[in-house]
C-alpha cells in the first residue's frame, strides 16, 4: 500500500499555488486535508504525478461573515464546524451534519473545500451546498477568480466543474434568518461510515405556513441532487404529519438510487423517504 | 494471599503502552522488502508470467524442488489437495500469491511488482457452496470430482423414529456469510540467514511457531534445526495466524538461497483478501420436540465453504467437522444425526477464526430454540430449561464428556441481572410507543483445552495437543519457565506467573515466561483452540509442584525438617514449626554451587519439566442482549449486553473479562457487521475498510460480565479455557433480540450478519 511515484510542490503563496496548477493541473493533484487523496494514491487508483500541497498558503484558513454570508476558506477543516460557527439555523446545523463527517482525525484533517472538489457523492458538505445554495469561488492564474453556484458545480461523481488549472478559494453559504428551519439526517452502517443515504431540509416559513422548500438528498446517486417534487409539496402547506409523510413519499418516487454491497437501490430509495422525513421533522421542531 | 483469583495488571502492557513493544514490521529495518503479486482472477490457466527486465522477481520456475503444502486427513473421504507456494500453472482464488518482487524497500517493490504481467486464461469460477455441490462438471481441484474435500455423517439408530413421534417439529436454515479474522496487525515476516551457522532466523507474526518450523523445513527439504522460528509481539491472531503460509517459505528459501535478509509486512487489502476467511457455512435444522417441549432428535446438514486449499496443519475438515461434532451443545439430545461437507470453491482458504463453526452452530441451535418458543408460546429460557444438560458429567450423542458446568444457572442469573419480568413491562411500554425492544440470550458450550485424544478423533496426520513446561530457578532463585505454547496478546505470561508464584512461595516479578522461540523453548503447539491455561497452565502447575519439591528437599537438608514440614512463603523456605527458615535466592545459589551436597537429592541444578494432554473441558456462558430495532431503517442499537461465564476457577478475572470483551466485540461484528462479499466471478468486494466493516467503538456497547465458577477435574488446574466464547454468543443473543422485538410482524431472521437491509427485507416480506 505505498502510493505510485509522484513529485511534491509545496507553494508558499496563493500565486505560486496557481502558478504550478497552471502548469501541472492536468496531471497533478491538489493536496489539501489529503483524507480522501492520500488513501486512494496508496491503493494505486490515483496515480497523481505532482502533488501541489497547498497547507502553506497563508490566506486560506478564514471562516469569516459578509453581506449576510458565512465565507469558507479554502483550508478551512471540517472540525471548525462543530461548533456553532454563528448564530440561527445555519450554525445549528452545521455540527450535527460535521459529527457525522468520519472521524475526530479526519475532521482535523480534510478541508470542507477539499471535499467538494473531490465530489464524493457521499460527502455532507456536498449537500449540504446544494441544499443551502452555496457558492463555490475557483480562481486559476489565466483566467482569475470566478463563482460556480451549487448546482452547477457537482457533474457526476468525483467530478465537477472545476478546471484542471482551478483552485476552490473559498465557498459562500448564505446566513439565513431565524424564519427558516433547517434539518439533516443520515443513514450509515456505522458511525462515520459513507452514509447509505442522507438529507438535507431547509424551510422558510411565514407563521405556520411553509413559503419556501429545498431537500437535497445524498448518498444514493453520482452526485447530490435536490427532491424538487418532494419540495414543490411543502409550500404554501401547513406542515403537519400527513404533509411530511406525503413529501418524504414524493421524493422517495423521484430519487434515483443507485445499488452496491451495502445497500440495494431499492433500500436506498427507501431509505431517501426516511431520511427525508426526519430531516423534516428535525427541521420543525429545530 | 493467593495470586491466583487475583485481578492482577498484566505484566505484558507496560511496554506495548509506552511503544517499546517490538512486533515484526518493527524488525524489518534494512531487510530487502518483498511485494507479492497475487492473481488478479479467481480461475484460470497461467500461460506466461511476464518478468521485468530488471529487478529480482520469483516464480515457480525460481522454487524448483521445493515441495507444495499438503495437510492431510485419514478419516472422513479427506480429499489431499496440493497448494503449490508459488503456482507454476493454475490460478484458484483472487489474492493466490503467483510471484514475489524484492527490492530495497516496500515503495519500489510495490513498484516493481506492478511491472509482472500475468497472462492468465480465466475459466469460470465457481464461488458459492451450494454453487460447488451443484456445479460438479468442471471441479475446482480435479483431485476432488465432486467438489467435497472433507465428508462425514453420524447417525445415531433412533432419530427416524423419534422425529416420526415428535409432537412437534421445528426446521429452519440457517446461513453464516464469510468473515475475516481481521487481526490489528496483519501478517508479516522477516527471514534472515546467518552466514557463519548457515541458520536462518525467521521473525514472523504467528501463533504456532514450532508448527511453522515444521512445515516450513518440510517444504524446503531442509533440516529442521537449521531454522529458528520467533514470534516476536504480535498484535493478535484468533486463528488466522495457525496456518503455514506460502509466503513464509517464500521469505525463509529467499535467505537461504540469497543469503540475506527478506521481510514481507502484509497490507490490509492483502490480508483481507489473501489470508484466511471463516465461517461461509450453510446448515438446515430439523428438531423434533415432545408436548413438553423436550428436545427429542435433532438432524443437520453442514455445508461449509472451504476455499481454494486446506489450511494447514489443521486441515479444511476444522470447521465442518467441529460443527458436527459439537452442535447439539449443551443441550439434552439422544437421537442425532449429522452430515458435515467441506466444499471447495475459488475463494481465500478457510481457516480457524476465533470460535470456529460454534459462533454459527450456536446460531442455528439458538434460533430452533427461540422459534419453537414462540410456536409453543412459552418464554424462550423455560424451554431451554427443559432441555439443559444438568447433571455431569454428561455423555452426548456423538461420545463428548461435557464437565460439570452450569448451563441453567448461568441462564437463571442472566435472566434475574436483567430482570426478564421488568424487561417484559417495559418491552410492552415502549411498542405503545412505537419503539421495538427485545430481549434475546444464546446459551452454549466452549470445548476447551482439548489436547490429543480430542485431536487424533478427527484423524489428524499432524495430532496437536499436548504442550510441555521447562522450568529452573536460577541461582539467583527467579524463576524461569520455557512453554511451547505462544502467547499473542492474552497475558498468559501474567497468568502463568500466578500459578508459580503461588506454588513456589514467590512474588510474580521474580518470574520469567519464555515463549514464541524455537531455539528457547520446549516444541508444543502454540496458542489456539482455548487450551492455553487449561493445557500449558496445567502442565506449569506440574512443573510448579516438581520445582517446590526439589527446592524444599534442598531446604530439608539445610533447615534439617523434613521437606513436606517446609513451606515456601515469602521467597523463603520456611520449617512449618519454629524459626527456621532460607530465602530461596541463598538456597538456589547452594543448590547450583555447593550442587554436591544435594545432588543425590536434585541431580545437578533446579530445573524440571512437566507435561500435560487433557481430554479436554466444557466451559459454558449464557449471553444476553437487549436491542432496539428501527423499523423504518432496520438499523439496531445495542441497549445492554450483559455476559455470565463460567470458565472454572479463574487465574486471572481481568485477563478472563479481557477476554471475553474482545470476543463478545468480535462476536458483535459477526452478528451485524462483518461480511466478505465475493461477486459471482470472484472478485473480492470487500477489500478495504470502507467495505468491510469492523464495529468501532461507537457501536460496542459496555459488556457486563458476571463469572460462576464450576470446578471440574478435567483440568488439573480446574480452570478451562475461555479464549473463544466471548466470539461465540453474540451472533445468537442479537439476532434472537432482533427477532423478539420484530415478534409482532413474525420476522425470523436466521442469516449473519443481519444487516439493516436483511432486517428491511424480512419486515417487507412479511408485510407482503
Amino acid at each position: 500500500m505505498k502510493p505510485a511515484a509522484f513529485d511534491y510542490l509545496a507553494p508558499r503563496s496563493r500565486a505560486e499555488a496557481l502558478a504550478m496548477l497552471r502548469d501541472h493541473g492536468d496531471t497533478g493533484k491538489v493536496l489539501a486535508g489529503g483524507q480522501s487523496l492520500v488513501p486512494a494514491m496508496n491503493f494505486r487508483l490515483a496515480r497523481p504525478e505532482v502533488l501541489i500541497d497547498i497547507n502553506r498558503l497563508p490566506d486560506l484558513d478564514h471562516l469569516r461573515f459578509e453581506d449576510g454570508r458565512m465565507i469558507i476558506g479554502g483550508l478551512v477543516r471540517h472540525a471548525r464546524f462543530e461548533h456553532p460557527a454563528v448564530e440561527g439555523p445555519l450554525g445549528r446545523v452545521l455540527p450535527i451534519i460535521a459529527a457525522h463527517i468520519a472521524h475526530l482525525p479526519i475532521r482535523t484533517r480534510g478541508t470542507f473545500a477539499g471535499s467538494l472538489a473531490h465530489a464524493d457523492p457521499a460527502a455532507e458538505w456536498c449537500t449540504l451546498a446544494l441544499g443551502v445554495e452555496a457558492e463555490i469561488v475557483a480562481e486559476s492564474a489565466d483566467r482569475g477568480v470566478r463563482c460556480i453556484a451549487a448546482r452547477d458545480f457537482f457533474k457526476t461523481i468525483f467530478t465537477t466543474a472545476l478546471e484542471p488549472d482551478e483552485l476552490i478559494v473559498e465557498t459562500r453559504l448564505p446566513v439565513p434568518a431565524e424564519n427558516w428551519r433547517y434539518g439533516f439526517q443520515e443513514f450509515s452502517r456505522r458511525a462515520g461510515d459513507y452514509a447509505l443515504a442522507m438529507a438535507f431540509a431547509a424551510l422558510r416559513f411565514d407563521g405556520p405556513t411553509i413559503r419556501e422548500a429545498r431537500i437535497a438528498i445524498g448518498s444514493v446517486g453520482a452526485t447530490p441532487v435536490l427532491a424538487g417534487n418532494a419540495a414543490s409539496t411543502l409550500v404554501g402547506a401547513h406542515a403537519d404529519a400527513g404533509v411530511i409523510e406525503a413529501a418524504a413519499a414524493a421524493a422517495r418516487d423521484e430519487i434515483e438510487a443507485g445499488g452496491d454491497i451495502h445497500g440495494s437501490a431499492d433500500y436506498r430509495r427507501h431509505l431517501v423517504g426516511v431520511m427525508t422525513e426526519r430531516a423534516l421533522n428535525q427541521a420543525l421542531a429545530a | 494471599m493467593k495470586w491466583v483469583g487475583r485481578r492482577l495488571p498484566r505484566s505484558e502492557d507496560p511496554p506495548l503502552l509506552r511503544g517499546e513493544g517490538a512486533f515484526t514490521a518493527d524488525l524489518a529495518l534494512g531487510a530487502r522488502m518483498v511485494a507479492f503479486v497475487r492473481s488478479p482472477l479467481a480461475r484460470g490457466r497461467i500461460l506466461e508470467i511476464e518478468k521485468p527486465e530488471t529487478g529480482i522477481v520469483i516464480t515457480a520456475e525460481d522454487l524448483e524442488g521445493v515441495k507444495p503444502i499438503t495437510p492431510r486427513l485419514t478419516k472422513f473421504n479427506y480429499v489431499a489437495i496440493e497448494q503449490p507456494i508459488l503456482p507454476a500453472t493454475f490460478v484458484h482464488y483472487v489474492g493466490q500469491a503467483v510471484a514475489a518482487a524484492i527490492a530495497d524497500d516496500l515503495a519500489a517493490a510495490e513498484d516493481l511488482a506492478d511491472r509482472v504481467f500475468i497472462d492468465i486464461e480465466p475459466e469460470d469460477a465457481v464461488i458459492d457452496a451450494r454453487q460447488a455441490l451443484q456445479d460438479t462438471q468442471r471441479p475446482v481441484h480435479p483431485e476432488a470430482p465432486g467438489n467435497v474435500l472433507v465428508e462425514a455423517a453420524v447417525r445415531t439408530s433412533a432419530v427416524d423414529a423419534s422425529m416420526d413421534k415428535a409432537a412437534r417439529t421445528v426446521s429452519l436454515s440457517v446461513r453464516s456469510h464469510r468473515q475475516s479474522a481481521f487481526p490489528l496487525e496483519a501478517r508479516g515476516g522477516v527471514a534472515a540467514f546467518d552466514r557463519a551457522s548457515g541458520r536462518v532466523t525467521l521473525h514472523a507474526s504467528v501463533q504456532m511457531p514450532h508448527m511453522l518450523r515444521t512445515g516450513i523445513a518440510d517444504c524446503l527439504g531442509m533440516p529442521e534445526a537449521d531454522l529458528r522460528v520467533v514470534a516476536p509481539d504480535v498484535g493478535g491472531g484468533f486463528g488466522q495466524k495457525m496456518s503455514l503460509f506460502p509466503e513464509y517459505v517464500v521469505l525463509v528459501w529467499l535467505a537461504r538461497t540469497h543469503r540475506g535478509r527478506f521481510a514481507w509486512i502484509e497490507d490490509r487489502r492483502e490480508n483481507l483478501i489473501a489470508s484466511t476467511h471463516s465461517r461461509d457455512q450453510y446448515h438446515e435444522l430439523k428438531a423434533g420436540f415432545d408436548a413438553a417441549g423436550r428436545l427429542q432428535a435433532l438432524e443437520v446438514d453442514i455445508v461449509a465453504n472451504v476455499g481454494a486449499f486446506s489450511c494447514y496443519p489443521v486441515t479444511c475438515g476444522v470447521e465442518p467437522l467441529m460443527a458436527l461434532a459439537e452442535y447439539p451443545g449443551p443441550y439434552r439430545i439422544e437421537h442425532y444425526a449429522a452430515r458435515a461437507r467441506g466444499v471447495t470453491t475459488n475463494t481465500c482458504p478457510i481457516a480457524p477464526y476465533r470460535g470456529v463453526s460454534r459462533p454459527a452452530i450456536t446460531f442455528g441451535m439458538e434460533r430452533l430454540l427461540d422459534r419453537a418458543a414462540r410456536a409453543i408460546g412459552i418464554e424462550p429460557i423455560e424451554l431451554r430449561r427443559r432441555n439443559l444438560v444438568t447433571s455431569f458429567p454428561y455423555r452426548t450423542a456423538m461420545g463428548l464428556e461435557l464437565d460439570r458446568a452450569s448451563y441453567v444457572e448461568a441462564m437463571d442469573q442472566a435472566a434475574a441481572l436483567i430482570d426478564l419480568p421488568a424487561f417484559r413491562e417495559r418491552q410492552r411500554q415502549a411498542r405503545t410507543e412505537g419503539r421495538h425492544l427485545g430481549l434475546g440470550f444464546a446459551v452454549f458450550n466452549e470445548r476447551s483445552g482439548y489436547g490429543t485424544p480430542a485431536f487424533a478423533a478427527r484423524g489428524m496426520e499432524i495430532t496437536p495437543g499436548y504442550e510441555r513446561v521447562e522450568m529452573a530457578m536460577t541461582p539467583s532463585g527467579e524463576i524461569e519457565a520455557r512453554i511451547g505454547a505462544s502467547p499473542h496478546g492474552q497475558g498468559l505470561k501474567t497468568a502463568l506467573a500466578q500459578i508459580i508464584a503461588d506454588e513456589l512461595g514467590v512474588s510474580t516479578e521474580r518470574v520469567r515466561i519464555i515463549a514464541g522461540d524455537t531455539d528457547r523453548t520446549p516444541y508444543g503447539w502454540g496458542t489456539f483452540a482455548s487450551r492455553s491455561v487449561v493445557i500449558s497452565g496445567g502442565a506449569t502447575k506440574k512443573a510448579s509442584e516438581k520445582l517446590s519439591l526439589a527446592i524444599r528437599s534442598v531446604a530439608a537438608r539445610l533447615l534439617q525438617t523434613p521437606a513436606e514440614e517446609i513451606d515456601l512463603e515469602d521467597g523463603a523456605a520456611r520449617a512449618r514449626s519454629g524459626e527456621a527458615s532460607l530465602p530461596l535466592a541463598q538456597l538456589a545459589r547452594l543448590a547450583y554451587h555447593q550442587n554436591h551436597q544435594f545432588s543425590d537429592l536434585i541431580g545437578h541444578g533446579l530445573s524440571v519439566q512437566a507435561d500435560y494432554d487433557p481430554a479436554g473441558t466444557f466451559s459454558n456462558a449464557c449471553h444476553a442482549a437487549i436491542v432496539e430495532v428501527d423499523t423504518a431503517t432496520g438499523g439496531v442499537t445495542i441497549e445492554r449486553y450483559l455476559v455470565v461465564e463460567d470458565a472454572g476457577r479463574l487465574i486471572n478475572p481481568l485477563i478472563v473479562d479481557g477476554q471475553i470483551r474482545g470476543g463478545v466485540a468480535q462476536g458483535i461484528a459477526n452478528a451485524l457487521f462483518e461480511e466478505i462479499v465475493y461477486d459471482e466471478d470472484g472478485n473480492i468486494l470487500t477489500s478495504s475498510l470502507a467495505d468491510y466493516l469492523p464495529p468501532t467503538m461507537s457501536e460496542i456497547p459496555e459488556i457486563e460480565i458476571h463469572h460462576l465458577q464450576s470446578l471440574s477435574d478435567a483440568s488439573y488446574l480446574e480452570a478451562k479455557g475461555v479464549g473463544e466464547g466471548g466470539a461465540i454468543g453474540p451472533p445468537a443473543a442479537i439476532v434472537n433480540a432482533i427477532c423478539d422485538a420484530l415478534a409482532d410482524f413474525g420476522v425470523e431472521i436466521d442469516e449473519i450478519p443481519a444487516t439493516p437491509e436483511r432486517i428491511r427485507r424480512s419486515l417487507e416480506a412479511r408485510a407482503a
